[in-house]
Parts: C-alpha cells; structure tokens; sequence
C-alpha cells in the first residue's frame, strides 16, 4: 500500500492508501474526496485534477510529463513551480508517505 | 490469404469463449443493453467468428485494452479493416489513426487549441446562440430534437468555432455519419454512407484550406503550427479535417441522447432544475448512460495478451465502451440514470493517450445548452416513441418528439 495525505486549501488534511500504479488523482476519485474534480479521467485534457507537490516530495514525483506543461495552464488557480496534473503522478513504493496540498478550486 | 473485412483472420487461444453474434445487426444497434450484458457475460474475452474479431466489454479490461497503445495499436485503423493490409478508404487521420511517437507531436497541437481555457473564450458564442435556439423552440412547442434541437446547436456553433467560412450542415452531419460507420464492417449501413462520398469528401477536404478559414478560429489556430514548423501545410489541413470528422456528429448525438434521458427521466430533469451546479456531472452522466460512441477498434501491433489469453499479432479487437459504462461492476446500478453520479473514469471518450481531443469543447456546448434548458424550460416532455439511427460506431437518434413546456 502507498500512503498519500491530501491537504486541503482550508489546511484539512486526508489520508488515504492506493496501490502502486494508481494515480494521485484515481485514488482521490475512488475514494470520493472533494478538491479534486478529474473531469477527463485522466487523458491529460482538462485541468481539473491540479494540485501542489509538498516540498519534500518533489524529487520523488519526478518532472512533468510531455504535454502536462500545456494542460496546467487552463488552471483556475495560479501555477507554481510545483503544480502537477494528480493524474500524472503514478503511485510506487517510492511515493509511499507522499503530500500533496490541494487550490482553492478546480472549475 | 484471404481477408475478413480486410484484416487476418485469427484462431482464438483455447479457453476464449467463442460468441456467435453480429454485433452491427441493426437490432443491436437500435438497443444494445442485451448484447452489451451477453458479451460482460462470455467473460473478459469473446471472439467473434463472424468478423474473426476479438471483443472486451467487461469494465476493466476495456479500459485496459483500449488504453494500452503499447500493445494495440491505433495507426492499423479503428475499424475492422487492417490499414497495414489494405488501404482505407481515406487517407488515414494523422491524430485518430496513428501511434507515438507521430502521434505525440499532432496530439500536441489539438489538445492546446481544444484546451479548457480557449474553450471558455466560446462561452459566450455557445451561450447566446442556445438561449436564442431554446427560445425558439419554446414558441413552436412540440419538435422533432434531433433536426430542430441536436443537429441545428452544433452545426451553427461549431463551424464558427473552427472558423469556417462554407456553410452546409448536412454535409457536416452526413461526414461524420460517414467517417464512423466506415469503422464497421462492409454492410448495408457503411454503403449507403459511402454513397455520399463522391460529394461530401471533395467538400470537406476543400473547407478545411487555409484560405477557407477565418484568422481567428480554432482551424488557424492549427495553422500557426504549420508556420512555427510543428507541423507541415498538409498536416494542418489535416488536423483541421479531423476537427469536422470528430465535432460535429458526436456533439449531435450527445445533445440529441441528452434530451432523450432527460425527457424519459423527469425526477432527474427536475433534480438538475434544482441544482445547476450539477449540468457537468449531468452530463457525465449522459454520456456514460448512452455511449454515443459505442465501439472502437484496436490491433495488436505484436504478440500480445488479453486477461491472460494469447493474442496473436494482427488481432482485431473490439473495444465495446457502451458495454463497460453500463459493467454493474464498475457501476453498481448502471441501469439508472442519475445526475448527481458524477461517472469519473467513464470510457465515453475513450481513455488514456487517445483520449477524445475534444471533450473540453462538448462539455461546452452541453453546459451551455443543458443551461438555457433549465433556465427556460419547465418540462420536457416525449410526444411519440424515440427512434434510433443504426450506426456502426455511434448511437444516435435518428428522431425524438418532444414537447418543451416554459417556465
């Protein structure tokens, strides 16, 4: 199991345990929590499943992919350095503890 | 060797369970839920010895399959015909029908000039020209949605949209009508589509030129990529091409199986009255109820498996995304239509790399038209029996009598 805390605008934080090869955004979909919307399904073609990789997780998570770049800019809320599409981010063993605070809004 | 509508025929591995059926009998067509729960039924892996065509419908193993452009390829055709074995009918889409790494630099270009935000920048087109439609319609009362409602929003819109300046609706309809019943197999249904390609292809192909096109649309949007280098002047043309195969029959459809759930579900028709913040989810929810692409095919690129069973390269594989946005258990109560689901990770337009480019732009045009709708509308209601339009790919409504009472 992979554990994946998701921190909310308002500082409420939710912990939940996917398996390796779900993504950050099926597993908050799976599992019905609000913050993330995921509208496509995660064919990288809205941009309603954005959220920010926690500092000591940005290594881990690695670059964005080809494309993601693109996608991110139909955001509603502002793009950092570390705003990743959730559904681009593939859980391992390695991701196991990983944090990922979520924008205000995602429509 | 002899072909089976143009491709290889295979012998299933042992174990695969072997289903005597056609799945483009026009009686499917018109109602699939049987054939969608029978194919679920043969398991992960039916073939079909008719078309020698393997078949996925189970939930996950569709989204598997269709989603895995390592294994099945895209580039071979999305139909029955193998385009490495004979040629198609059309020069083949260069986004559609083709893999990576060709695939990734088209994709690009379609997916920033169908992006959310330059979709929002036709809010206000898709706005205005359905409340003024809705208002229309309200004063004629009783129509026909599928002419007067489905096919007249989108074929107003979208040309706009891409910037088109030729104007012929039907040739727009009657083109995509054309382009997914060519993925089937050589039957009645695809003749008399091709019937009209002697008149509609040298139309379309003539629309989609650059000096055709208006400065400020999504077609040359699509020729500023030819200009930069991305893309060559033919490309261009190309994707524009695609733009009419792939927005206009489908958004027809989604509009017109809209309307059609709505007005035989009037406890959802008032449940999305009373919350407008469920008009996107609503329709998901249309979308996932109805599959208005039904099947789309793959190949395998090379020897392969499916849940365990041996493919053989050249496999043809139908992808059958109505039987797994209705699996129950995926679902649980597919058979319902519910507003407020909310069916992320349905497989209505399609998944993974091949994706639908277009979503963002159908999922504006239903917000706007689901929108004028409750606005002005107090109920739809059914004057006559729904008809559906046999289709190869696509299930649409051939004609829907309604009445639209007002506020």
């Amino acid at each position: 199991m992979v554990k994946v805390t998701y921190v909310a605008h308002d500082g409420t934080r939710t912990e939940l345990e996917g398996d390796p090869g779900d993504s950050v955004m099926s597993l908050a979909i799976a599992n019905g929590l609000d913050g993330i919307v995921g509208e496509c399904g995660g064919s990288m073609m809205c941009a309603t499943c954005h959220c920010y990789v926690d500092d000591d997780w940005q290594a881990a998570t690695g670059a964005r992919m080809d494309g993601e770049e693109d996608m991110l800019e139909s955001a509603v809320c502002e793009v950092t350095g570390r705003s990743r599409l959730s559904c681009q981010i593939t859980l391992s063993e390695a991701l196991d503890g990983l944090v990922v605070h979520l924008p205000e809004e995602q429509v | 060797m002899t072909l089976i509508e143009g491709h290889k025929p295979i012998i299933p591995a042992g174990g695969v369970a072997v289903w005597d059926v056609d799945p483009y009998h026009t009686a499917i067509l018109r109602d699939p839920l049987d054939y969608y729960a029978e194919l679920r039924a043969q398991g992960d892996l039916a073939y079909i010895p008719r078309y020698s065509v393997l078949a996925v419908g189970r939930y996950e193993i569709t989204r598997k399959v269709f989603s895995d452009h390592e294994n099945f390829v895209s580039s071979r055709g999305v139909g029955l015909n193998d385009f490495k074995l004979e040629d198609p009918w059309r020069p083949p889409s260069i986004i559609l029908e083709v893999d990576q790494p060709d695939h990734t630099r088209t994709r690009k270009v379609m997916s920033r000039a169908l992006s959310p935000k330059v979709v929002k920048g036709f809010a206000e087109l898709f706005h205005e020209t359905a409340d003024r439609l809705v208002d229309d319609l309200l004063e004629r009362g009783t129509i026909e949605a599928v002419t007067d409602f489905a096919e007249a929003f989108p074929t107003t819109v979208f040309p706009k949209a891409v910037g088109m300046t030729d104007v012929n609706p039907r040739h727009l309809v009657d083109y995509g009508a054309m382009v997914f019943n060519a993925v089937g197999p050589d039957n009645a249904l695809r003749r008399e589509a091709m019937r009209h390609a002697g008149e509609i292809v040298p139309w379309i192909n003539a629309a989609c030129a650059r000096d055709r096109l208006s400065g400020d649309g999504l077609g040359a949007m699509v020729y500023a990529s030819a200009q930069d280098g991305t893309l060559t002047e033919a490309e261009a043309g190309m994707l524009v091409r695609s733009f009419l195969s792939a927005g206009v029959d489908t958004t027809v459809t989604g509009i017109g199986n809209a309307l059609w759930c709505l007005s035989q579900n009037p406890g959802q028709w008032e449940a999305l009255k009373a919350d407008p913040t469920l008009i996107r989810p609503a329709f998901e929810e249309v979308l996932r109820y109805t599959s208005p692409v039904h099947t789309f095919g793959r190949t395998a690129g090379r020897d392969t498996e499916i849940a365990g069973f041996p493919v053989e390269e050249g496999s043809k594989v139908l992808c059958v995304l109505g039987a797994a946005n209705m699996d129950p258990e995926k679902w649980g109560d597919p058979e319902v239509f519910r507003v407020d689901r909310k069916p992320v990770g349905h497989v209505a337009f399609g998944a993974g790399i091949h994706g639908c480019v277009g979503q963002n732009i159908a999922r504006g045009e239903l917000e706007a038209v689901l929108g004028a709708l409750i606005r002005k509308v107090d109920r739809i209601e059914p004057t006559g029996d729904a008809v559906w339009r046999p289709n190869n790919a696509i299930r649409a409504l051939d004609r829907l009598p309604i009445t639209l009472i007002p506020n």
